[in-house]
């Protein structure tokens, strides 16, 4: 090996550790993680949004061919929202536009993701999975709304 | 070497049975940007339907003519390289089975009894002969592996001892090993869940497991379809690039070939970082793994290069003390001799450091969730499966043949400016689709009739831009492709004017240090395999037994209820279940 290659070898290999540190950085210390194996909550048939507190939600999501339940959700602005997935068919995808929540249905599973509202406005959901021939029509949203007490 | 007879046949066959193929593939990869863009405002055109020609561009573009095109270049290499004539018997009975599998899989698809895209996961389940028709191809593709190849270079090895078996065969030798390997998973997703359920014979499947034994092979199978590319890019393209150059490094080409060998199993699941079902420390794991697969990459980037830069300088006294002019004496386009396919080579680099680019986000955990299944994806795998892989298939295509039928290339001009068009399209299309992706735009989904369609209620207008960027791409990329098959066509109905050889430009070694480590094969497979067991269990565990995990039946794309088991059924056996 020579100079040069040692070098490249070298370089490259530094590279992917930094990226790997950060990712575990990112992961474990800023806690930006994907969803887990959920091993406690059966799959639900029903679609609901489920208030704790003025501003604590649990939405759960039931995923079919071809729409989401519950459909058009509002919450107050500020609210820290569980959102619970699991599909009643198929395997369908979501994620809610402008953040980080980018989740799996899969029949038999529940894909679980935590999201703070801090901005009013719409938050678009659309089903990034094909899932047959109404795939995209597929998309439902949350409406954050400015409150009055803000 | 001459080459005549039923192996020339074979091999042509292996070459323009798939292009006329890719011809449909091509077209329904334009009509996808049509749809989305919601220029076509409906769900087919001209009887074809949206998703049906979605699985068509992807089964025929990344399956049949890849793998095809890669058997077809492993057999010259082989019998090039090592002077041994191949079985004609055994090539035969392989490139049967492949195109028998490859019809029976589009007469599904072109029937419309198979819209389940390329990535085919329980539970969306398509006709019996669409599975099987893949299965034979796959079986197709490894017989002259163990039939042809295995044997021609063992009996080589014997009669050169201790010497090095050329690097083209090496490569391909190790490629084809991985395909193999990475074969097991997918085969028993197929054999065990989805031709049983597609014929009734069972009527429930675990969809999470469908899905890790998919990505077990799905993303290995990337490294099947670049292997062959990086063999060409160390071998031919120094070679050709000034006529007499040579390969930086060959050590280090096979120790990028090995680190593959390592490195291309434990990394399926980075697509299922979304799912649940897996616990993330092994998804973390796998993260690790598929930034480790960048590594290779990067010391091709450096041997090629180092060839280059090595190549020119030693042809061209005038650049050699520049540090960045040299790269101006690189033949972009000419037409001397075989210089024509360094166009090829080079705009699939271009592409390919884009590609990488993109790659390490994907790969990245938690990055991962910004760009998951939107068309980010399709615009970073545009630029590699997409970018060098089919640039140099296609190079490689029109070079095999002009040589096999004796002919030479007609229309060369088109046939360099091809490359170019393609890479620069391929640059547009990944910068509209990688842009819009980070707005959310999602993949596999017909847009025009819902997102980008004004008159619909999900009307989203801040895609319209991207999407449109993304049709012009893709006519600069079409129009590539029509050079290219005026020249390809052009050459195979032109005139034979020598006799049929096959032969292949050949770099030979700047440093070639004696390195027995990287010429034993077997230590490399067995901790490979170890590798991909140690890495797939855990997850195999979480997905069959960890979680509340249930089997599920299966649907067909049109209808909302399932086609194997009423649903009352499947809730009484799970009352049943609880109840005990």
């Amino acid at each position: 090996m020579d100079r040069a290659e040692k070098g490249a070898f070298i370089t490259a290999v530094a590279f992917m550790g930094v990226f790997f540190a950060l990712i575990v950085y990112a992961a474990k210390g800023l806690n930006i993680d994907v969803p887990t194996c959920i091993t406690d909550v059966k799959p639900f048939t029903q679609g609901q949004v489920i208030q704790h507190a003025p501003d604590r939600y649990e939405i759960h999501y039931l995923a079919k061919m071809w729409y989401f339940e519950p459909a058009n959700v509002e919450v107050p602005v500020g609210s820290t929202v569980d959102i619970y997935l699991t599909s009643a068919d198929v395997i369908h995808g979501f994620q809610i536009d402008g953040t980080n929540v980018n989740l799996m249905a899969i029949p038999g599973t529940v894909a679980y993701a935590r999201v703070k509202f801090d901005k009013p406005g719409v938050y678009h959901i659309v089903c990034h999975e094909y899932c047959g021939i109404g795939h995209q029509d597929m998309a439902t949203k949350i409406i954050v709304k400015a409150g009055e007490q803000q | 070497m001459r080459v005549e007879g039923s192996v020339k046949t074979v091999i042509l066959g292996e070459i323009i049975f798939p292009i006329v193929l890719l011809i449909f593939g091509i077209y329904h990869g334009f009509m996808q940007v049509l749809y989305r863009a919601g220029i076509i405002k409906d769900m087919s055109f001209l009887g074809i339907e949206y998703y049906q020609g979605l699985t068509l561009h992807g089964v025929i573009n990344v399956i049949v003519f890849t793998t095809m095109i890669i058997v077809a270049f492993g057999n010259a290499v082989f019998l090039y390289y090592l002077k041994k004539p191949l079985r004609p018997a055994v090539q035969w009975v392989s490139f049967l089975l492949m195109v028998v599998g490859t019809l029976m899989a589009a007469w599904a698809m072109f029937a419309g009894k198979a819209n389940v895209l390329y990535t085919f996961y329980y539970p969306l389940i398509a006709h019996p002969a669409f599975y099987i028709g893949a299965a034979l191809l796959l079986v197709g593709s490894v017989i002259p592996l163990f039939f042809d190849w295995a044997p021609n270079y063992i009996a080589w090895r014997k009669e050169h001892p201790g010497e090095k078996v050329p690097l083209a065969v090496f490569g391909m030798l190790v490629n084809h090993i991985m395909w193999v390997i990475m074969l097991v998973p997918v085969v028993i997703e197929v054999v065990f869940q989805l031709i049983p359920v597609s014929l009734g014979l069972i009527s429930e499947t675990n969809p999470s497991l469908s899905r890790t034994l998919f990505w077990a092979f799905g993303h290995p199978v990337v490294y099947f379809w670049l292997l062959p590319a990086y063999v060409m890019l160390y071998t031919i393209l120094p070679k050709i690039v000034t006529g007499e150059g040579k390969l930086y490094s060959d050590s280090a080409a096979r120790f990028v070939f090995l680190l593959f060998v390592l490195f291309s199993f434990p990394v399926g699941l980075h697509h299922q970082y979304t799912e649940p079902g897996i616990t993330n420390s092994y998804k973390l794991i796998h993260a690790f793994f598929t930034l480790g697969v960048a590594v290779p990459s990067l010391i091709t980037a450096f041997t090629v290069a180092a060839s280059l830069e090595y190549s020119i300088k030693s042809k061209y006294p005038e650049v050699r003390n520049s540090l960045f002019y040299w790269w101006t004496k690189i033949p972009y386009i000419s037409l001397e001799g075989d210089k024509w396919l360094v166009s090829y080579f080079m705009a699939g680099l271009f592409l390919f450091l884009v590609g990488g680019i993109t790659g390490i986000v994907n790969a990245s955990y938690n990055v991962n969730l910004v760009v998951h299944n939107t068309s980010f994806v399709p615009g970073h795998f545009h630029t590699t499966v997409g970018g060098l892989v089919t640039l140099s298939f296609l190079g490689i295509s029109l070079y095999m043949v002009s040589k096999l039928m004796g002919k030479d290339i007609k229309f060369k001009g088109l046939a360099v400016i091809a490359p170019w068009l393609w890479w620069q399209g391929m640059l547009i299309f990944e910068y509209a689709m990688s842009v819009a992706g980070i707005h959310g735009f999602p993949r596999r989904t017909n847009t025009g009739i819902s997102y980008l369609n004004p008159d619909s209620p999900l009307y989203r207008p801040e895609w319209v831009g991207y999407a449109e960027l993304s049709v012009f791409a893709g006519f600069i990329i079409v129009l590539g492709f029509v050079f290219w098959a005026i020249s390809f066509f052009g050459t195979i109905f032109s005139p034979k004017v020598r006799e049929s050889t096959i032969e292949f430009p050949t770099a030979p070694a700047l440093h070639d240090e004696k390195a027995p480590a990287l010429n034993r094969l077997t230590p490399w497979f067995i901790v490979s395999v170890l590798l991909f067991v140690l890495s797939y269990v855990p997850a195999i565990y979480d997905v069959t037994k960890r979680g509340v995990f249930f089997d599920s039946p299966g649907y067909n794309d049109k209808n909302p209820t399932p086609i194997t088991k009423p649903q009352s059924a499947k809730e009484d056996q799970r009352n049943t279940a609880e109840a005990k």
